[in-house]
């Protein structure tokens, strides 16, 4: 058996992969249900009915897909640029860790413009982040997945420091938290009595900012030359240098801003626990969505999805909340065997004679 | 060598149809090798001479048609069963490992466990055979172009085939180089091994081959003697037409747009060509070519005139009289240098683009891009067809692939992007490489119409002909030094082909044009 590549692949198909995808991981999740002894129906229930079965939990949906959103466009600019920035996650807890810092300083007088102060500070503490990958990399050509995966873990040692140390709330019993912040600093609301918040606005207004960036301006068509042909970038004078700054830069950027809106958002004060994986789920966003802005609008809320049924699963299932990573890890996998199988056909070859 | 009817043929192909989803790259085309013939395949790119030699290699199978091997119906369902037959074939882009030596490379090639020591005796024994100097323990990247030619071919002959297929045997050769090669191909025929000689240069074919069958377009053209043919003739057969003449006239000079002054650079990497002192001037109104053998420097060179490599120092290449040498493409650009690289798809053009992003790499004047970078569409896209329009490119529209285009035509249409912005100093490598014989007198001619219109070009080609049909002055690049110009009109095949080998007497003096 192997693969060969098809002539002329299928955008029709290259379109549906995605759709195709879901499909696959539904089968997979059922058989997986199966056997680990429960009602098929009752699993994908709640990983597919529950997550949107009323407004609270669509609310809901929205909120987590807010951080993935903002993660995921970040993303999906570096991965067109050919920056392999897998360390949205850090970077978005350098966003909490800056924006929670701007947070504590408040007081319960003080104004809405802290909100602003808040989120700003949290898009420097991700550029920061993702620029020392960029640094490393053009200072000393030191491989960028490396570098950006591994700053993930210093971040979250440096976020464990702080509230086990220097920010854990002294009347907190002792707990590994900050004090909760003035409600001052909470990011204004979009229906009362749900968590959905303005971020997810700043997602969407992300979204179309991101879309024009990419396919309207010099800025975006250079870094996009500079992806799919690095020597016609280089033929045509744009800088590979100012790519990879500009894309680690932006990335960064708002993945910081997704850490400062969850900190100052739902949680209202920094744990260890600020983010439940959403920059390394990001990733599997920017791909599902096919690297576009809109693609990973729908993306986002999927997998958003994928991470509630997660805990609904461990609630009323009692199965294990991992559940999540498994139904990501299928959807992952499905996708990318879609994607093999449009650009390649696989060839039942007889063996060869040289093989024997 | 005349060829007995009674003799059964070492190869006969009949009726062999293949087609792929875009192209019919075969049709109906028959093919019959005697014994000991040199049989060439004539034809444009294009015209399924590689598509034919696959399908004899067991690279590709046929959809439909007979082959016969010495009068038996086969299959050749991989390039191993061809070998086992006795079927060798060298490529045009060589398949060796640069940092192995000569005899580790020909080792890596035979099917049956010989030791190295072994291996290295019969490359000698072999090379001796056929008066060739070949020293099996040299690293291969120490060697010339040529001198790796001569690695395939020994390899080849080790496994004693009973058809040579060689593809565009000649194209990395000097014409010293190619006699060599002919004379070694005679020998080989005299043995009785047939040869498929694959080309599309009609004076060669005519020189060493016995027969000639002609493809055009993917069906048979015609089975010919090319020796009792005329050049032209060969030609018409291949095309379907006489191919335009170009009209050369007398160059009007202006003052000196380009030079490049004792420009030295290190090489990037082991496999790369330093620079060494390299001096040249190119006026207003005129073609000054570069001829040699390619890797002696060409594309550093070129990185460096483009502004790609911007390791020159700035006086070291001069624009009209102010240094250049640390500026970006971008920069050189606005200044009215403009370039066109040897690759087109990758480099010339974004492959999955279409044309009209395409025009943006190198053209963000015209409006094409207003404030703060905001991209006109409506504007590249009327750009893009103008140079259509203008330079006849064959496309589907602004929308179409970069990669949906045939070479001949993205060279059009690069060619022409760069045409339209007027440049001042114009600089193309290998103009016409690829591109079918209607093509490349077109775009040879809008060469021709920049010169006349003051333009300075600076032709880099490893085609002899174009460089001697099109250009004013010719230099010869080799190991990275340059040869001092000569007229063209007083040039000779004999004295480039020397020069390209380095020898050149470096007291002669520089003509001043």
């Amino acid at each position: 058996m192997r693969l060969e590549a098809r002539p002329q692949p299928s955008v029709a198909m290259s379109i549906a992969s995605p759709v195709i995808a879901v499909a696959i991981t539904v089968v997979l999740g059922t058989l997986l249900f199966a056997l680990l002894g429960k009602d098929p129906v009752r699993g994908l229930m709640v990983f597919f009915y529950e997550p949107i079965r009323s407004g609270y939990a669509l609310s809901e949906l929205a909120v987590k897909a807010t951080p993935l959103i903002l993660c995921a466009l970040g993303l999906a600019v570096c991965y067109r640029s050919n920056i392999w920035n897998i360390g949205a996650e850090g970077q978005l807890l350098l966003g909490a860790i800056a924006g929670g810092g701007v947070a504590l300083l408040a007081t319960t007088a003080t104004g809405g413009w802290i909100v602003v102060a808040i989120l700003a500070a949290g898009a420097v503490g991700g550029m920061a982040w993702a620029g020392i990958t960029a640094l490393l990399r053009d200072r000393f050509n030191a491989n960028e997945i490396l570098v950006s995966l591994m700053l993930v873990y210093v971040a979250e040692m440096f976020l464990s420091y702080l509230v086990y140390g220097p920010w854990k709330d002294p009347k907190g019993f002792n707990f590994p938290q900050t004090q909760m912040f003035p409600a001052s600093t909470q990011v204004p609301l979009l229906v009362t009595g749900t968590r959905l918040h303005l971020g997810f606005l700043i997602a969407l207004a992300a979204v179309a900012a991101v879309w024009i960036f990419m396919f309207r301006t010099m800025a975006g068509f250079q870094l996009l030359v500079g992806g799919l042909a690095p020597l016609a970038a280089r033929y045509a004078g744009f800088s590979s240098r100012k790519a990879l700054w500009t894309t680690l830069l932006l990335s960064g950027g708002v993945a910081g801003i997704a850490g400062a809106l969850e900190a100052a958002g739902p949680l209202g004060q920094l744990t260890p626990h600020v983010s439940p994986g959403y920059g390394f789920t990001a990733i599997i966003v920017a791909f599902v969505g096919r690297l576009h802005p809109c693609g990973i609008v729908l993306a986002a809320l999927l997998l958003s999805m994928f991470i509630i049924g997660g805990e609904f699963a461990q609630s009323r299932l009692g199965l294990p909340r991992s559940l999540t990573g498994v139904f990501q890890g299928l959807l992952l996998f499905s996708l990318l065997a879609c994607d093999t199988l449009i650009h390649f056909r696989i060839i039942w070859a007889r063996r060869l004679a040289w093989n024997r | 060598m005349p060829v007995e009817p009674s003799v059964i043929s070492r190869l006969a192909l009949r009726g062999i149809r293949k087609a792929y989803p875009a192209v019919v790259a075969n049709d109906a085309v028959d093919l019959t090798v005697m014994p000991g013939e040199i049989h060439a395949v004539l034809g444009e790119n294009g015209a399924g001479k590689s598509t034919l030699m696959k399908i004899i290699y067991g690279v590709v199978m046929p959809d439909a048609g007979e082959i016969r091997w010495n009068g038996n119906v086969v299959k050749v369902r991989s390039p191993h069963e061809a070998r086992a037959m006795g079927i060798a074939m060298v490529f045009q882009h060589f398949s060796l490992f640069d940092t192995l030596t000569v005899a580790e490379n020909v080792w890596l090639g035979l099917d049956r466990s010989l030791s190295l020591i072994e291996v290295s005796a019969r490359i000698r024994a072999k090379a001796a055979e056929y008066g060739q100097d070949i020293d099996p323990l040299r690293p291969v990247h120490t060697l010339s172009v040529g001198g790796r030619q001569r690695v395939e071919i020994v390899r080849a002959l080790l496994t004693d085939p009973r058809l040579l297929i060689l593809d565009e045997p000649t194209s990395v050769l000097t014409p010293q180089a190619v006699e060599k090669l002919f004379v070694t191909l005679r020998q080989l025929a005299q043995t009785g091994c047939s040869i498929l000689y694959i080309s599309h240069k009609l004076d060669e074919i005519r020189a060493l081959c016995h027969r000639c069958t002609v493809l055009r377009g993917g069906k048979l053209a015609g089975v010919v003697d090319p020796t009792v043919e005329s050049t032209a003739s060969l030609s018409r057969l291949m095309i379907g037409a006489e191919p335009h003449r170009i009209e050369h006239r007398t160059a009007n000079q202006g003052p000196v747009a380009l030079a490049v002054k004792t420009l030295s650079v290190a090489r990037l990497d082991q496999f790369g060509v330093a620079l060494d002192d390299i001096n040249l001037h190119v006026h207003a109104g005129e073609v000054v070519g570069i001829a040699g053998v390619s890797g002696n420097g060409q594309q550093e060179l070129l990185a460096i005139l483009s502004g790609e490599d911007p390791r020159a120092l700035p006086q070291a290449v001069q624009l009209f009289g102010s240094p250049i040498g640390n500026l970006g493409p971008r920069a050189r650009r606005a200044r009215g240098l403009y370039f066109v690289p040897e690759e087109r798809l990758g480099r010339g053009a974004v492959p999955t683009l279409g044309l009209a992003h395409n025009m943006l790499l190198t053209r963000q004047d015209g409006g094409a891009v207003r404030a703060a970078g905001w991209i006109d569409l409506r504007r590249i896209r009327e750009m893009a067809d103008h140079v259509i329009a203008r330079f006849n490119v064959k496309a589907g529209g602004h929308h179409a692939a970069a990669r949906s285009l045939s070479g001949g035509n993205l060279q059009k249409f690069i060619v022409g992007r760069e045409i339209d912005a007027d440049p001042k100093v114009f600089i193309v490598a290998q103009p016409t490489w690829g591109v079918d014989v209607g093509a490349a007198a077109q775009i040879r001619n809008e060469l021709l119409r920049l010169r006349d219109m003051g333009c300075a070009l600076l032709i880099v080609s490893e085609e002899l002909d174009e460089l001697f049909e099109i250009t004013d002055r010719l230099h010869v690049i080799a190991q990275g030094r340059l040869s001092p110009s000569m007229r063209t009109s007083k040039a000779t095949t004999q004295q480039v082909g020397e020069w390209m080998s380095g020898l050149w007497s470096t007291e002669e003096p520089i003509h001043a044009a």
